[in-house]
């Protein structure tokens, strides 16, 4: 199966291991990845003040662009993912800012939300699914106790990122398991870690990540994954990591498939 | 339902004009307060969010205006995504902020002190993220 691939900026700079180890993987799970041609930054947020529509462009021109291939769109990053998937639902049931969007960007055929964007994971879990992950492991994690870190941008608000249960997801823990880790579920895991806080109140966002380290830490967890760039760094500069070890999902997928 | 009747005063236009930009019907709040409850940033706020969609049931929008608030708020979608009424705060606090930063000369972030505060593990996410919340 063949897919259009949005890295983002991130994964080219601070994040390289998370777009390293998800290629590899891909490939050997029999999937292909291909990036797309002189894909945009999404903006990083998805802009939640209704008349933007110079911010939602990047995001349609990504769209449009897997749409012309009729390939599915896969994101790796959490915050690519919210942004991409939010503005593809505005250009599906908005009909003002489909209009002015397609207005300004002049395409060869109007853009209306036809492209279905999906998380690595969620290629993971609904297209090669996890019973088949499993049969594929070489290097079972040797029950490792590993916290899942889902974060605000994969689950909320869930009537559009339709990722799993808001309150109580699973993916990441269901994927834990496949690669023969022990996923210990915490209350924070769903919590925010500060996200663009961080830049300017640095202390809120060490703040909020405190909580969540803490939260992992009483519940004997070693290791934390997660999707999410921002929040990983959040997480690593708190005060309170205890040894905790992040990384991203997909490291610890390498390693299972023996690629790492 | 039971809806509350809207103050109006002089900053009508202005408190319209947000209102407009969020999107949000803030007349079916009931301020149960599951949104204060619930906001892992709450600690960070002078005036908790149901306050907020209070403070604009009855026109006070300078107070709102002047709150710490609505820049400590981290876009987490929590309140939104547990409100009874489904109303989304997160694009509340936004239509605020934008109204303030798209002015000239409104932006947060200073550029010249920027230097300090980047690292280099930083990712760019941080610094795009800032830059589009706080900054025109």
């Amino acid at each position: 199966m063949k897919y259009s691939y949005f890295p983002g900026c991130t994964l080219k700079t601070k994040a390289q291991e998370l777009e390293k180890y998800a290629l590899s993987s891909a490939k050997e799970l029999g999937f292909e990845l291909e990036e797309q041609m002189e894909w945009q930054c999404c903006g990083a947020v998805y802009p939640l003040a209704t008349d933007e529509i110079a911010t939602k462009l990047s995001s349609v021109r990504t769209l449009a662009s897997a749409k012309e291939k009729g390939e599915k769109l896969v994101t790796l990053c959490s915050a690519c993912h919210h942004v991409i998937k939010r503005v593809n639902e505005d250009m599906r049931t908005d009909e003002s800012i489909r209009n002015k969007v397609n207005n300004y960007l002049n395409l060869s055929e109007d853009y209306k939300g036809e492209v279905e964007v999906i998380h690595y994971l969620e290629v993971l879990r609904d297209e090669i699914g996890f019973d088949q992950l499993e049969k594929l492991v070489k290097n079972p994690l040797n029950k490792r106790k590993i916290g899942a870190y889902y974060g605000c941008l994969l689950l909320r608000p869930n009537q559009v990122m339709s990722f799993d249960d808001p309150e109580n997801p699973s993916t990441i823990e269901q994927f834990i398991k496949a690669l023969g880790g022990e996923p210990v579920k915490y209350p924070y895991r769903t919590e925010c870690c500060g996200g663009y806080l961080s830049l300017d109140k640095k202390d809120m966002a060490t703040g909020m990540a405190s909580n969540i380290l803490s939260s992992a830490s009483k519940h004997e967890i070693d290791e934390i994954v997660t999707a999410c760039p921002l929040c990983k760094y959040n997480l690593e500069i708190s005060e309170t990591k205890n040894g905790v070890t992040i990384s991203y999902f997909t490291e610890l997928l390498a390693e299972a498939l023996g690629l790492k | 339902m039971i809806r509350v009747k809207m103050s109006t005063n002089n900053r009508k236009k202005e408190i319209d004009r947000v209102l407009g930009i969020s999107g949000e019907n803030i007349k079916l709040c009931m301020q149960c307060g599951k949104c204060s409850a619930s906001c892992p940033s709450s600690s960070n706020m002078d005036i908790l969010p149901h306050q907020i969609i209070r403070l604009f049931q009855v026109g006070n929008y300078e107070k709102v205006l002047n709150s710490q608030t609505i820049w400590n708020c981290a876009s987490c979608f929590t309140c939104g995504s547990r409100c009874p009424r489904n109303i989304d705060i997160t694009k509340l606090m936004e239509a605020v902020r934008v109204t303030v930063v798209r002015n000239k000369g409104e932006s947060r972030i200073n550029i010249k002190e920027l230097p300090e505060k980047i690292n280099d593990k930083m990712p760019h996410q941080v610094i795009v993220s800032a830059f589009r919340k706080y900054n025109k």
